[in-house]
């Protein structure tokens, strides 16, 4: 297969252990003070994509939420506080484009019992912060978040912060493929989970 | 200690086909289970990689008791109560890590790693000399044994040997660890989970072949949406699984164990084949090859996952490449916590090729917990509710039962086809006498006495 017929929606070339390096080294150390953009077209951007990805979650529209990442994307949910390096330890999650459409496609198949019926979810979105990067246009944001759901009569609650990496804007529909990675950092991140089947 | 046996009436609870819903359901029954079986026989408590070093330690408990499992300055292996012998406070309060005493942070009583009680702040003030008083040393499991890198211990000063408890189920743990290099594994973080459910339900799931096609049905068709001809994964139970090569076992003492290999093709390579689809795998399959060339098969075959379920009562389930522990936490709650595994090539047995092996390997593991144990979990809890009628009380497992054509006993190993309920019918028989019986419990005070 060549290149060009690498689809990353049903093949996997590009998560190498460059990728892995990369990503890890792109997670550490960016919230530099001196990074910080208060505000302006990057922060409105940065702001933009976050609340209509919270939006599109919470209104159960999968696809629409997929359309957000870029096709060589990373989605990872640390299943430690210091994150570690994918490479060598299980993360809560860690999928790249085609796993992420396996999520979104075994919740369509109508037999993820553990989503039968949906849950029912409402997130905030709160003290949001974009960081410049060596990469031209790219940025950083991080976010503070808390998912309430209402699944099996009961409510509870999913907290922690959320780290995107933003793709330089483009020249397509705002937000369309913008998000390079995104981190999930829940606070109880090592702890035993009841029904982890929702999506951050 | 063990209190009256004759408070539950177990021959009425626990027959050939069905058991009762109380066995679920029923507060004191949990509260028997805790001396009688978390205490009262082997128990698995942690794994070797997890206090890798003298003054490691790794908290976890036995039943309800709160334990630090440690690795002391002499490098042996005990299983602390995490219980202050002035006034209960636990001791430890980190998860895991290094330390070489642990000081009570209420009263500050101090205590070396093996137990011993060290320090007393103002011991002027008491008329005698607690570190002289064995009886103040921290309590500690007092048979703690491993097996092959799994530590197991026991309250029951008369239960066997680890070993001839474990019996024939060290068979299949002996293939498992010894597909790999060095023989050996080592625990990689875990995807940790916990459900409204009593703990037996995972137990009774845990080597069902009967319930994957349907309560993994999304899972099954998700793996399998670029399988074409090539089916992945747990495709084997789609078709008449007890017509195939697949058989449960029960090994006696609660062990069972699902043994998927046979439907293997030969070879190396077979393992990777059915693996599903995961990040990173035709990336690192391609540098693999081409790094490795004939040996790629060999060495893909480690990151995939190996198609056995061992189940080593009460609470150590070793699926795939996984090492699952169940912790009891209530009648209705159970925590489940999924281990992943690492190889580890101190001898470069691999040439090299271990971090990639692992970079996969980490991957194949992550998918079920997230995508398939999550349907489970969701089942039992179901269960768990279904299980509030009273008046309807009976669990069926009679499949397989009085058929004796589909059975076949040697030297004591009962195996039957894929999808039997044998195993459970088997583990509940051994659950009976052991809940039953009235076992001494007994702790170590460690110290002087060793």
């Amino acid at each position: 297969m060549s290149a060009a017929d690498r689809n990353p929606s049903n093949s996997s070339y590009y998560v190498t252990d460059d990728f892995y390096a990369k990503l890890v080294a792109d997670f550490e150390g960016w919230d530099l003070d001196t990074r910080r953009i208060d505000d302006g077209p990057d922060y409105v951007r940065a702001r933009s994509i976050l609340l209509r990805e919270a939006r599109y979650l919470d209104q159960d529209r999968m696809r629409d939420w997929l359309a957000l990442f870029s096709p060589e994307c990373a989605y990872w949910i640390p299943g430690t506080r210091d994150r570690g390096d994918p490479r060598r330890e299980i993360a809560f999650a860690f999928h790249d484009r085609r796993q992420l459409e396996d999520r979104v496609y075994r919740l369509e198949t109508g037999y993820a019992w553990s989503q039968t019926p949906v849950s029912r979810t409402s997130r905030m979105i709160t003290n949001i912060e974009v960081f410049g990067t060596d990469e031209p246009g790219v940025t950083m944001v991080r976010s503070n978040f808390q998912v309430t759901e209402y699944w099996n009569g009961q409510i509870r609650f999913w907290t922690g912060y959320s780290v995107h990496r933003l793709a330089p804007e483009s020249d397509v529909e705002p937000g369309f493929g913008a998000i390079l990675a995104k981190q999930v950092n829940l606070i109880d991140c090592d702890e035993n989970h009841r029904n982890p089947s929702i999506t951050l | 200690m063990t209190g009256d046996s004759t408070a539950f009436d177990f021959d009425a609870l626990i027959h050939e086909d069905k058991v009762h819903r109380s066995l679920y359901t029923d507060p004191a029954i949990f509260d028997r289970e805790l001396t009688r079986i978390f205490g009262g026989t082997w128990v698995y408590l942690a794994h070797e990689s997890q206090i890798p070093e003298p003054d490691s330690f790794f908290r976890t408990r036995l039943g309800l008791r709160p334990i630090i499992m440690v690795r002391d300055g002499d490098g042996v292996i005990r299983a602390l109560y995490n219980r202050c012998t002035h006034r209960g406070a636990t001791v430890c309060r980190a998860k895991q890590g290094k330390a070489t005493s642990f000081t009570c942070p209420y009263h500050g009583w101090t205590y070396m790693t093996n137990g011993k009680l060290i320090g007393v702040p103002w011991p002027e003030g008491y008329g005698h000399d607690q570190r002289q008083e064995d009886k103040f040393n921290l309590a500690q499991v007092p048979r703690v044994e491993s097996y092959r890198g799994f530590i197991f211990g026991t309250l029951n000063m008369d239960a066997p040997a680890l070993a001839d408890h474990l019996g024939p189920v060290r068979e299949p743990i002996d293939d498992w660890l010894d597909r790999n290099p060095g023989g050996k594994l080592v625990l990689s973080e875990a995807n940790r989970m916990r459900f409204k459910g009593n703990w037996k339900l995972a137990y009774d799931n845990s080597a069902d072949g009967y319930h994957v096609v349907f309560s993994h049905r999304s899972l099954l068709m998700m793996e399998n949406r670029f399988a074409g001809e090539d089916p992945k994964g747990m495709s084997f139970y789609r078709q008449r699984p007890d017509s195939g090569p697949v058989r449960v076992y029960y090994f006696g003492n609660g062990h069972h164990f699902k043994d998927k290999r046979p439907t293997l093709a030969d070879g190396p390579g077979a393992i990777w084949r059915i693996e599903g689809l995961h990040p990173g795998m035709e990336g690192y399959e391609a540098e693999i090859r081409e790094r490795y060339g004939a040996r790629a098969d060999a060495l893909l075959d480690l990151a995939g996952s190996i198609p056995m379920n061992i189940n080593v009562f009460p609470n150590l389930l070793i699926l795939g490449n996984h090492i699952q522990v169940l912790e009891p936490l209530s009648y209705n709650e159970t925590a489940t916590t999924w281990y992943g595994t690492a190889i580890v090539d101190d001898g470069d047995e691999l040439d090299g090729a271990a971090d990639l092996i692992n970079a996969l390997r980490m991957r194949t593991q992550e998918q079920f917990p997230l995508f398939g144990e999550v349907d489970d979990l969701t089942n039992f809890e179901e269960i768990q509710a279904g299980l509030g009628a009273e008046e309807d009380p009976w669990v069926y497992m009679d499949r397989g039962l009085g058929m004796p054509d589909r059975f076949t006993e040697k030297d004591g190993v009962i195996s039957g086809p894929a999808t039997d309920e044998v195993f459970m019918r088997e583990y509940m028989k051994h659950y009976k006498a052991l809940m039953v019986a009235d076992p001494e419990l007994t702790i170590s005070r460690g110290g002087h006495d060793r």
